[in-house]
C-alpha cells in the first residue's frame, strides 16, 4: 500500500481573528484581576472594575488563561474565580505569599507543642465550620464558629480519647525523655483554656486564646467574618474559606494522614452522630456530640 | 539463702502493685504545690514567714470548690475577698494591702501562673512488661480557670483537686437532685438552716444543669440535627426536664412557705438572716425553672424547623472531606510529632496568603535614620475650653422654690385646700402662687412608683373633690393638697423579696 500525500488535503492554518490577539492592555487587565484576588477581603459585589473583570474572565477565555498565567507565574493557585467569591487565589507553597508557621507566631516556630496547636486550632476552626461533608460540597453554606465553641470541642474530643485510654487501661502520662510520643490529644487537654493576665488581654499561650488568634488571622484573610463578640467572638464562613479547606488544606491534610498509615474510613455521611442511644449527653461539654 | 541472690533484678513485685505505687505517688505530687507555698514564701520581698501559706492554700481550694457552680466557676474576686478574714486572722497588725498580696501570691502559686501550661509536672517512674524501667511526666492542675459566658475568667477546682484536697464529690444529675431535696426537708425541719442554704444552692446548680444541656443539645441541632438523638435521648431529655419542674414548682412554692414562716418566726437574728437568704436562693431556683420551661418549649418548634432546614434540602452532588472524622479525630490520636505533619500541611494551605511587604532602600534608610519619636508622656496639651456662662432664664429663683416647698410641706393629718395655700403664698411673694399652682397640679398625680422604687419617706398628693376655685389669676378645681407618709422599711423590705 502507498500512502499518498495530497496537499490539498491538508487542513488550511485557521485564520486567527484579529479579535483575539492579546495585547499588552490585556495583559494589565489580567494582572490588576490578580491583584484584586490578593485583596482577599475585596469582594466583586463592591468593585465595578474588579466585577467587570471578573465577567471578563468567565465569558472570554483567551483572557481567562492570561489571567491564570499571570496567577500561576505569581506562585498562585486559582481555586474559582466567581462574582461570590471573586477570583479566590490561593498560595502556592514555596510562594512569596505564603504564610509561614514562624512569622504567624515566634513562639510556635521553636516550640513543637505550640507549633501543633497553631495548626490544631485552624484545623478544628475548619471542623466546626464544616461539620457535615456536605457542608463543605455545598456551595450555598454559611458556617458559623465561636471561640470558644472550637476550644469546648476539640476538648470534648480529647476527653473521649482520654476515656478511652482510661477504658483500656493504657498509661498515657508520656515518658520524660521521649516528649514527641506525647498523645496529641494530651497536649491540648493540658493547656490552660484561658487564663487571667495583667492586663485584662486574652493570655495568648492558652487554648481559647490561641484559637482567637487562628480566627482573627482568618478574617484579615478574608475566610471568616465576625458578626458579634458572643463566646469569646462569633464568626461566619466565607465562599474562600469553603474553597480553600475543600480544595487545598483538607486533601493535603489527608494525604500527610495516608502518608502515616492512617487510613480513616468513612462512609461519608457525617460522623458527629450520637454513637450510643443509651449514652446520656455530657453536660459539662462543649456540645453534645458523641463520635468516637 | 539462693532464693535472694535469685530475685530478679526488677523490686516490685508485679504491674499491679506498681500501678497502685504510681497512684500514690501521683496523690502525693497533688499536694506538693502546698507544701512548696511555705517552702517558697521565703523568696518572697518582704517578711511572710509568720503566714502558714498551705493552709490559705487549702482553705482558697476549698472557696474555689464552693463558690464554682456547674458551669461557669467561681468569680476570681470573691473568692479572694472571702480568703481576706483568714490572712488577716494570721496576722492581724499587718496592712491589709499585705493581705490582698498573700491571697493574689497563693492563689497564682496554686493556678501557676509562670508556666506555660498553668500547671504542675511531676516524673514518676514504672517498670514495664518487659522490666525495663520509664520515667514519666504526670501532669495535673490544682486551680484552672475556665472562661465564663460573660467572657470573664473563671476559676475552678480540678478533679485531681477535689479528689485529693477536698473530698470526693457526686455529680449524678438526677440521683444528687433528688438526694438533695431529701436533705433540704429535713434540715429545715430541724432547723438546721446553715445546712439547708448549701443544699439549697446545690439545688440550684443541678436546675441550671437540665438548662445548659438542652442549650447545647438545641446549639447542636441548629448546626447538625443528626448529631442529636431526637428520637429518643432529647425527649426523654425533655420529658426528664418537664417532670422536674412540675415537681421543683410544687417542692419549692412548699420550701418557700415554710422558710417564710422559719424566717418570720424565727427569733435568733442569725436565724432569721439565714432563712432570708434562703428565700433567695429558692426563688431564684423558681425563677431558673421558668426559663427551662420556656426553652423546653421553644424545643420542638426549633428541631422541626432545622430538620426542615438541613434534611429536607436538597442533597448536594458532590461530598466533601469529613473533617472531623476523617481528620481531626484521628490525628488526635496520633503521637504529637506525628499529628504536626498533617496540621502543619493544614496551615500552610489553609491559612490564606499574606502580601509581602516591600521596602525601597531609599525609604529604608530614611525610616532608620529617623530618630525615635519620643513618646510624649501627658499627650498633646488640651485646648482651654472657652466658657460662655448660659443666661439664668428660670421662671423662678432657688428661694422662690424653696418659699413654695416649705408652703406645701404639710403635715400628713392634716391637709388643706389650694385656695389657701394660693392665698398664702400671694402675701409672701406675688410671683409665688404660680409656682405653689403649678406644684399642686403636678401632685394631682403623684409619682408613686418613682417614690417607691426611690424608698421615699413621703409624698405630695391632691385630689379634685369637685370643689370649685375661686381666685383672681386662677381657674379650675379647688385641689385638696396634704402629704401622705410612705412606709419606707416596709418597701424597702418588698423590693428586697421581690427582686
Amino acid at each position: 500500500m502507498t500512502v499518498t500525500t495530497d496537499t490539498a488535503w491538508a487542513p488550511e492554518p485557521e485564520p486567527v481573528p484579529a479579535a483575539t490577539t492579546l495585547t499588552p492592555a490585556d495583559v494589565a487587565d489580567a494582572a490588576r484581576l490578580v491583584s484584586f484576588g490578593l485583596q482577599a477581603k475585596l469582594l466583586p459585589a463592591r468593585d465595578a472594575e474588579y466585577g467587570e473583570l471578573i465577567r471578563r474572565y468567565r465569558d472570554d477565555p483567551p483572557f481567562a488563561r492570561l489571567a491564570d498565567a499571570v496567577a500561576t507565574g505569581m506562585g498562585l493557585v486559582v481555586l474559582e474565580v466567581s462574582p461570590r467569591a471573586g477570583m479566590a487565589v490561593a498560595a502556592a507553597e514555596d510562594s512569596v505569599f505564603a504564610v509561614r508557621m514562624g512569622d504567624y507566631s515566634r513562639r510556635a516556630a521553636s516550640e513543637s507543642t505550640d507549633r501543633f496547636l497553631h495548626g490544631l486550632a485552624h484545623l478544628a476552626v475548619a471542623a466546626l465550620a464544616f461539620p457535615r461533608p456536605e457542608d463543605l460540597a455545598d456551595d450555598g453554606y454559611l458556617g458559623r464558629v465561636t471561640v470558644n465553641g472550637v476550644d469546648a470541642f476539640v476538648r470534648q474530643a480529647c476527653r473521649r480519647l482520654e476515656e478511652r485510654a482510661e477504658a483500656e487501661g493504657a498509661n498515657t502520662d508520656p515518658a520524660s525523655d521521649a516528649p514527641g510520643l506525647e498523645a496529641a490529644w494530651r497536649v491540648w487537654a493540658r493547656r490552660s483554656a484561658t487564663g487571667a493576665t495583667k492586663d485584662a488581654r486574652r493570655l495568648s499561650g492558652s487554648t481559647i486564646g490561641i484559637v482567637s488568634k487562628a480566627v482573627s488571622f482568618l478574617v484579615d484573610s478574608g475566610f471568616l467574618q465576625k458578626t458579634s463578640d458572643d463566646a469569646g467572638g462569633t464568626y461566619r464562613t466565607t465562599a474562600r474559606y469553603q474553597l480553600q479547606v475543600r480544595d487545598l488544606a483538607g486533601s493535603a491534610a489527608m494525604g500527610e494522614l495516608l502518608d502515616l498509615g492512617v487510613v480513616p474510613v468513612t462512609d461519608g455521611t457525617a460522623t458527629l452522630l450520637p454513637a450510643d442511644h443509651s449514652e446520656e449527653l455530657v453536660a459539662d461539654a462543649g456540645l453534645p456530640f458523641h463520635a468516637l | 539463702m539462693t532464693a535472694i541472690a535469685d530475685q530478679p533484678t526488677r523490686p516490685a513485685p508485679g504491674p499491679a502493685a506498681d500501678e497502685g505505687l504510681a497512684r500514690r505517688l501521683k496523690a502525693l505530687a497533688c499536694t506538693a504545690p502546698l507544701h512548696d507555698l511555705d517552702s517558697r514564701k521565703v523568696n518572697l520581698a518582704g517578711e511572710y514567714s509568720s503566714y502558714t501559706m498551705a493552709e490559705i492554700g487549702l482553705a482558697a481550694i476549698d472557696l474555689v470548690t464552693l463558690n464554682m457552680d456547674f458551669d461557669t466557676g467561681a468569680d476570681r474576686d470573691i473568692v479572694l475577698g472571702r480568703l481576706q478574714p483568714r490572712i488577716a486572722a494570721q496576722n492581724p497588725e499587718r496592712a491589709t494591702a499585705e493581705h490582698v498580696r498573700v491571697a493574689r501570691w497563693v492563689l497564682e502559686s496554686l493556678i501557676n501562673v509562670g508556666s506555660v501550661d498553668r500547671g504542675f509536672r511531676a516524673v514518676y517512674g514504672t517498670f514495664g512488661p518487659d522490666g525495663a524501667y520509664t520515667r514519666r511526666d504526670y501532669d495535673f492542675k490544682l486551680i484552672e480557670e475556665v472562661p465564663g459566658p460573660d467572657g470573664g475568667v473563671y476559676l475552678r477546682t480540678t478533679d485531681e483537686a477535689v479528689n485529693v484536697l477536698v473530698g470526693a464529690l457526686d455529680t449524678d444529675v438526677t440521683s444528687a437532685q433528688i438526694a438533695a431535696e431529701v436533705k433540704l426537708e429535713v434540715l429545715i425541719r430541724r432547723g438546721r438552716l446553715a445546712d439547708a442554704q448549701l443544699a439549697a444552692e446545690q439545688a440550684r446548680y443541678r436546675t441550671v444543669q437540665y438548662a445548659e444541656t438542652l442549650r447545647r443539645a438545641l446549639e447542636a441541632t441548629r448546626r447538625n440535627v443528626r448529631a442529636v438523638d431526637w428520637m429518643e435521648t432529647v425527649p426523654d431529655l425533655i420529658d426528664e426536664a418537664l417532670d422536674h419542674i412540675a415537681d421543683r414548682y410544687r417542692h419549692e412554692n412548699a420550701i418557700l412557705t415554710n422558710i417564710r414562716k422559719a424566717r418570720d418566726e424565727s427569733l435568733d437574728p442569725e436565724h432569721k438572716r439565714r432563712a432570708a437568704e434562703l428565700v433567695d436562693i429558692v426563688k431564684d431556683c423558681i425563677r431558673r425553672h421558668t426559663q427551662l420551661q420556656t426553652r423546653l418549649l421553644e424545643a420542638g418548634p426549633l428541631f422541626r424547623a432545622e430538620q426542615d432546614r438541613q434534611a429536607f434540602a436538597t442533597p448536594t452532588a458532590g461530598s466533601g472531606i469529613d473533617l472531623y472524622g476523617q481528620l481531626l479525630a484521628p490525628l488526635l490520636a496520633l503521637p504529637v510529632a506525628d499529628a504536626t505533619r498533617p496540621t502543619d500541611a493544614f496551615f500552610a494551605r489553609g491559612t490564606g496568603l499574606r502580601t509581602p511587604v516591600s521596602v525601597r532602600v531609599a525609604d529604608l534608610v530614611e525610616l532608620l535614620l529617623t530618630p525615635p519619636v519620643e513618646r510624649e508622656h501627658l499627650g498633646a496639651e488640651l485646648p482651654e475650653p472657652d466658657l460662655v456662662a448660659t443666661p439664668d432664664d428660670s421662671r423662678f429663683s432657688e428661694a422662690q422654690l424653696e418659699a413654695a416647698l416649705d408652703l406645701l410641706d404639710l403635715p400628713s393629718d392634716a391637709p388643706r385646700r389650694l385656695s389657701g395655700l394660693l392665698a398664702d403664698a400671694r402675701r409672701q411673694d406675688p410671683d409665688l402662687p404660680y409656682l405653689v399652682a403649678l406644684l399642686a397640679v403636678h401632685a394631682a398625680s403623684p409619682p408613686v412608683g418613682t417614690a417607691y422604687r426611690q424608698g421615699e419617706e413621703r409624698l405630695l398628693f391632691a385630689v379634685d373633690d369637685g370643689a370649685r376655685l375661686d381666685d383672681p389669676e386662677f381657674g379650675g378645681a379647688d385641689l385638696i393638697v396634704g402629704s401622705a407618709l410612705l412606709d419606707a422599711v416596709g418597701m424597702a423590705a418588698d423590693r428586697k423579696e421581690a427582686s
